[in-house]
């Protein structure tokens, strides 16, 4: 087995297809818990517009805190463990959630939310069956984004003891002198984002078929045409 | 019936949207609220299902106060329609009309069933059912918005300008739809507007409002251009006042000539029996009873009537069943002074000058007059 391309250092403990799935996780966990939490407070933004500015400002202070000096803090309580790299990350999301959704909920045309209202919709219905289905292509937006950026930013749990997933083969791929480990952690992590927002594209198009979209016939314009119009005001 | 009794609406920051407002939603009919921006017509309606609560009044249907019972199924007992028509962009046509049905409990089934015969019922292709709104035009939307309101066949249809954001000639053609619908449905009618016109041709009842929430008047729409209650009123209805009420006479007693009408095959023998010094023009018309143009009789020839230099005969008007108005319309445009008359598959049945729907004019305003000193 010696000298294949896959091969990985046996003080990483795991296989390269091992840490692919590794990587996913550590990267794909923080996404899903910040997405559930981000739609509460997005909601509450939404409801009490004061509260959004505010809410920004925490989410972009919490962004710009290192993810060394959150492992720092962590450490004391979580240890040298994924759940460590997955809580800044899931931190992290939130910047991009909850503009996200909040923009996305407020895209609902008044209109559209009076008509739920008038129908007799209260706003639990109101909020699943209206508000969170149309703003679902800006949070899928924003899933794109947070994950590309969660799968990029993974390899840091190298810093605290082989918790990178495919980032510790960078670290092995320097004290190896082996550039085959470093090219194998860039590569897959590249492949990992694109393939992930690849699936994501797909999903949007899957879950929203009632988004116009390019190439399509434009929107019909209303019968009866210039012949009757003519006459309209030929005759007004 | 719905009574809006004393009922006013005043925001915390003092203004007053809707002032003591009283008055009675007859049954069965369109009562039109009408006014200009800022006049409380929206607010008003959006209270009839407690979108908007009252400060103070009340609000009852056949008697019972609105507040009575829960929210929700008040506003699923009234159909709403709305400017841009509101649709739901994630739902095909066929399950945004089956919105409130479903909430009722229907099953999917039954509640798409309705859905689609709804859509046929307002005139939208069956093929449409699964497209989603973006791909409808903007008179199709609000086809689907009214379709969406009557889905759970409710008795009262709350419609809040529907037809404003449409181009002229697509709302004329739903205003026309509205009354046809009407007519087979017979559902209790609020509707907003802020076009007095529109007010006028579909309103049973219209209720003009003046900026600050004050009721103006509350007229049938006859009446209130033979009789605005004040200048407020009067200005509102526009300059041509006069001429939208002729839209109230029917046709039906003018007395057609039809010694100038020939057809387009007739002998010249026919023709010179036709001319007479009272008609300077004979209407020629195809072989069907089709209006072709006027022509001076001397210029034609019988066999061979040149119908390309025939002149205009303007907008022919159903005699009988259109109104003075249009009668009026076809006189002033027929270069000849004289309007067509014509059945409802378009044959002329005779023809009338300009004088003649004149002296209609004059003999219709003196029986509305004492027929209004009657009423009052």
């Amino acid at each position: 087995m010696s000298g294949g391309l896959f091969d990985i250092p046996s003080d990483l403990q795991n296989s390269y297809w091992g840490l692919v799935g590794l990587h996913l996780r550590e990267a794909l966990v923080p996404v899903a818990v910040g997405l559930v939490v981000a739609l509460p407070i997005a909601q509450l933004c939404v409801r009490l517009r004061w509260l959004y500015p505010p809410v920004l400002w925490v989410t972009t202070v919490l962004y710009a805190i290192p993810s060394l000096a959150f492992f720092v803090v962590l450490i004391d309580y979580t240890g040298q463990t994924e759940t460590t790299v997955m809580i800044p990350l899931g931190v992290y999301s939130l910047v991009v959630f909850v503009p996200a959704i909040v923009d996305g909920v407020r895209s609902v045309p008044q209109e559209t939310l009076d008509a739920a209202t008038a129908m007799g919709l209260g706003p639990v219905r109101r909020y699943f069956q209206v508000q969170l289905p149309i703003a679902a292509p800006a949070i899928i937006a924003g899933l794109r984004i947070a994950t590309v950026s969660s799968i990029s930013l993974v390899s840091v749990g190298m810093l605290i003891g082989n918790q990178g997933a495919l980032g510790n083969l960078l670290h092995d791929g320097q004290i190896y002198n082996q550039s085959r480990l470093i090219w194998l952690s860039v590569i897959g992590t590249a492949v990992l984002a694109v393939v992930a927002d690849a699936l994501l594209v797909l999903v949007r198009i899957l879950v929203t078929p009632w988004m116009p979209r390019g190439g399509r016939a434009p929107r019909p314009v209303d019968e009866p045409e210039p012949l009757t119009a003519a006459l309209e005001d030929a005759t007004r | 019936m719905i009574r809006i009794d004393s009922v006013t609406k005043r925001y915390p920051d003092g203004t007053v949207a809707v002032d003591n407002l009283s008055l009675d939603i007859p049954d069965r009919a369109i009562t039109v609220f009408v006014g200009p921006s800022g006049c409380g017509k929206t607010t008003t309606l959006r209270m009839i299902n407690r979108m908007i609560e009252p400060s103070s009044g009340t609000i009852t249907i056949d008697g019972k106060d609105i507040t009575k019972q829960p929210v929700n199924t008040l506003r699923r007992s009234m159909g709403y329609v709305i400017q841009n028509a509101g649709l739901f962009q994630h739902r095909t046509i066929v399950d945004n009309i089956a919105t409130v049905p479903r909430l009722l409990g229907w099953d999917k089934a039954r509640a798409r069933a309705r859905a689609r015969e709804l859509m046929e019922r307002v005139g939208l292709d069956a093929s449409l059912a699964k497209r989603y709104p973006y791909q409808l035009s903007g008179g199709q939307q609000q086809r689907v918005g009214v379709a969406r309101a009557l889905a759970a066949d409710p008795p009262v249809l709350l419609m809040d300008e529907p037809f404003s954001a449409v181009d002229p000639v697509v709302r004329k053609g739903l205003q026309d739809e509205l009354l046809r619908l009407q007519d087979e449905l017979g559902k209790t009618i609020v509707f907003v507007t802020h076009d007095i016109d529109e007010a006028v041709k579909i309103g049973t009842m219209v209720a003009v409002m003046r900026t600050g929430g004050h009721l103006a008047q509350f007229a049938p729409p006859a009446e209130l251009l033979s009789a605005p209650a004040d200048g407020f009123v009067e200005d509102f209805l526009g300059a041509d006042r006069g001429i939208r009420r002729l839209s109230f006479f029917s046709s039906a007693g003018l007395d057609l000539l039809t010694a100038p009408v020939v057809a387009v095959d007739a002998t010249a023998e026919q023709i010179a029996a036709r001319a007479s010094k009272d008609v300077p023009y004979l209407l020629v018309t195809d072989v069907d009873g089709l209006p072709l143009g006027w022509a001076e009789p001397d210029r034609l020839t019988a066999g061979a009537v040149d119908t390309s230099r025939l002149l205009p005969y303007g907008r022919p008007f159903v005699h009988g069943e259109e109104s003075l108005r249009a009668a009026l319309d076809g006189a002033v445009l027929s270069p000849t002074g004289w309007a067509v008359a014509v059945d409802a598959g378009g044959r002329v049945t005779g023809v009338v000058s300009q004088q003649a729907v004149g002296e209609a004019i004059r003999t219709a305003h003196a029986e509305g007059r004492s027929d209004e000193k009657v009423a009052g």
